[in-house]
């Protein structure tokens, strides 16, 4: 392989995929402007599928503050919300979709050609993440004069009690009227089992396309996952995401019959816990790819699987699924599940990204890195850096720990 | 914080059969290069600031250790390359992480179990390395550089010091200001302070020492033998004093400090070690 010649597998797939966002940008921008569908903004584990039901064409900021990582516009944006009081320190996913907003420009012009993001009808939350989403869609609510409701999720649990259960199928019926008065329809029980059932679905599939690379070889690395999990996140509620779903499903089985790797001959397994650095996405899987290390799993695409969505009630089904997710649990919940995640994909090390601007999903500041190291005998690394921000990230620091810790497991010293 | 010059540790001119091999450490300050034989034997050694060009300053610390040696002929067996400027070194066969060399170079030294402390002119690394010289884990330190070389050299600037003299003030200062910030850029906002308080340079100089030893036990923990490397500790000894002071043992410092990465990198080469033939580092050539 010469040195231009990038290690990165394409999977065929992705074509489809591009259409697939595509289609769904352009039918988000029709509602927005003439078309008779209302835009409910969300955050990416809200209640899409309550959203759905009534019509709405769901617009997700966390994917637009994905794109403006990958894009690496966002550093030259942050600054601009930042001037609005905004701190750096916050997410910069907000800051950078503020930044993005008050210069007028956006990378879904490029993309997809729209001129800007849709315009919603209504931003609609759930704090199940962190507070920033409600921040940030508040902004907006003032902004723009557009209704804000959500939902309030208590943090940091340990058992999703039948209590927490109730009170947040409460809050999540308690959105119905406000929604049902603007989408101008009324929810039909029926059609949100429907959507509930094929966002469940989607789950399933998605999970089964993230079990693949528990195969040696694996047939799909993290950074693969990172642009496949769109669909997953973006469309779950919608049928054309289970059809993508199982046609990249066939395309892994074939590589894993095949024993096709994503990476050639894999030597070394890693886990990477908390956020992408979007902006490195591609230095980041070349390097992984050439040091014949795969990134194999990870707790951030894993985190659009909603296995509760197949309760009989959607209510229910919904008040849990956003409930039970990593990012709301306990830090000893959170330690088991990366216990149990390593022996089941048989990994070699951690990478712990400490995102800057993102604590909620950084969880190496509490020791639990080090807990883990020590409990399962695998090393880890910590990189300093953030999801968007890539003044907060050292690129030289980065890949000399990621080649240390390939040199310590090729135990070359 | 480099230390401009060569030396050659063999007398005369290198017969033109003789095999060498050499290790270079393009650091983020320095440049340094060392030549062993095949009995491993170091031949001659250059340290030189880094620059802007690497990989001219990569030429130029070959060239002149091959003058040194008389040998201007000669071309090495092999090269490792190592350190940030790793992959600007032309004439490299190989490279790997200076991590990497600096536990090959202090266990080359030491032969012992043993938790190494290199504080370099940007960056820290802690490298923990078993008694028969693998190494068990390793630790950088985080996007900052207080408590590195740099630290040193911007405290020096805002005292209007020589960086050469802030060891032998450090070392005779009887008190140590305590500098608490973790910035670089508050910590000189408070020896702004300390200087309106009228305390003696001294006593601020040893505080910016501390404060180094500070950020590097804030690491990991220091435990077993612990050797300090790097060139920062090789201009600045007295750190290894307040080291031992704030761990109440003894610590030891590798022979040649600033050398060690280099030495790894050499002995890499030499093939008592084998490389990691890291694709993603290949030299174009």
């Amino acid at each position: 392989m010469s040195r231009n010649e990038s290690p990165i597998k394409k999977l065929r797939s992705t074509a489809a995929l591009r259409d697939l966002m595509a289609d769904y940008y352009h039918e988000l921008d029709e509602a927005a402007g003439s078309g008779p569908a209302k835009v409910a903004w969300c955050n990416s584990v809200g209640p899409a599928e309550l959203l759905r039901a009534l019509g709405f064409k769901v617009y997700f900021p966390e994917n637009h503050g994905a794109m403006l990582g990958a894009t690496r516009m966002a550093t030259d944006l942050i600054p601009a919300a930042n001037a609005l009081g905004y701190s750096p320190e916050i997410c910069s996913y907000l800051t950078s979709d503020i930044g993005s907003y008050v210069s007028r420009t956006t990378p879904l012009t490029r993309a997809y050609g729209l001129a800007s993001v849709p315009t919603p009808d209504v931003l609609v939350y759930n704090t199940n993440q962190c507070r920033d989403v409600q921040d940030w869609f508040a902004f907006y609510k003032r902004e723009l004069g557009i209704p804000m409701i959500g939902i309030e999720t208590p943090r940091s649990l340990s058992r999703i009690t039948p209590d927490i259960v109730e009170d947040l199928a409460a809050q999540h019926r308690a959105l119905v009227p406000e929604l049902e008065r603007i989408a101008g329809a009324s929810l039909d029980p029926d059609r949100l089992r429907a959507v509930t059932a094929s966002s469940f679905r989607c789950t399933e599939l998605w999970r089964e396309v993230l079990r693949t690379a528990c195969c040696r070889p694996a047939p799909l690395t993290y950074f693969d996952a990172t642009i496949q999990m769109g669909p997953a996140v973006v469309l779950r509620g919608d049928e054309r995401a289970e059809r993508y779903y199982e046609a990249l499903l066939e395309e892994l089985r074939e590589r894993m019959q095949e024993g096709v790797g994503a990476v050639d001959d894999e030597r070394h397994r890693f886990y990477w816990e908390g956020m992408p650095v979007w902006g490195k996405l591609r230095e980041h899987a070349e390097q992984f790819a050439s040091l014949n290390a795969c990134v194999v799993a990870s707790t951030y695409c894993n985190s659009w699987i909603f296995e509760a969505l197949a309760d009989y009630d959607p209510f229910t089904g919904m008040a849990r699924a956003y409930s039970e997710l990593f990012i709301v649990r306990s830090e000893a919940y959170k330690q088991h599940y990366l216990e149990t995640m390593a022996r089941d994909y048989a990994i070699d090390g951690f990478i712990f990204h400490n995102a800057k601007t993102c604590p909620n999903n950084s969880n190496c500041n509490y020791g639990m890195h080090v807990r883990l190291s020590k409990k399962l005998d695998i090393p880890h690394i910590v990189i300093d850096g953030d999801l968007n921000d890539l003044r907060l990230y050292s690129e030289e620091q980065t890949r000399t720990q990621i080649e240390a810790l390939v040199e310590q497991l090729e135990g070359i010293m | 914080m480099p230390s401009p010059g060569s030396k050659s540790a063999g007398p005369g001119r290198e017969s033109s059969s003789a095999k060498l091999f050499c290790g270079v450490d393009l650091g983020a300050s320095a440049a340094k290069l060392v030549l062993l034989d095949e009995e491993h034997t170091v031949r001659a050694t250059v340290v030189k600031p880094s620059g802007v060009d690497y990989a001219a300053t990569a030429r130029a610390c070959l060239a002149e250790a091959l003058e040194s040696l008389g040998a201007d002929d000669l071309r090495p067996a092999r090269t490792v390359s190592t350190g940030y400027g790793r992959r600007n070194v032309e004439y490299a066969d190989a490279s790997a992480t200076e991590i990497h060399c600096h536990g090959i170079g202090c266990y080359h030294h030491l032969g012992h179990a043993m938790t190494i402390v290199d504080i370099g002119g940007q960056d820290n690394k802690i490298i923990r390395l078993g008694a028969d010289g693998k190494r068990v884990g390793f630790r950088m330190n985080r996007k900052c550089a207080a408590g590195t070389g740099a630290f040193i050299e911007e405290i020096a600037l805002r005292l209007g010091l020589p960086l050469d003299q802030m060891e032998g003030l450090a070392r005779e200062a009887p008190t140590a200001v305590k500098l608490s910030s973790f910035c670089t850029v508050f910590a000189k906002t408070e020896i702004l302070s300390h200087l309106r308080d009228g305390v003696p340079v001294s006593a601020i100089v040893r505080g910016a020492f501390r404060s180094v030893v500070v950020r590097v036990m804030e690491m990991d923990p220091l435990d077993g033998n612990v050797v300090l490397s790097g060139g920062v500790v090789a201009h600045n000894p007295t750190i290894a004093d307040i080291l031992e002071a704030e761990l109440g043992r003894p610590v030891e410092i590798a022979p040649d400090p600033q050398l060690t990465g280099a030495l790894g990198a050499a002995l890499v080469a030499a093939g008592n070690q084998a490389t990691t033939h890291l694709p993603s580092d290949r030299v174009t050539r």
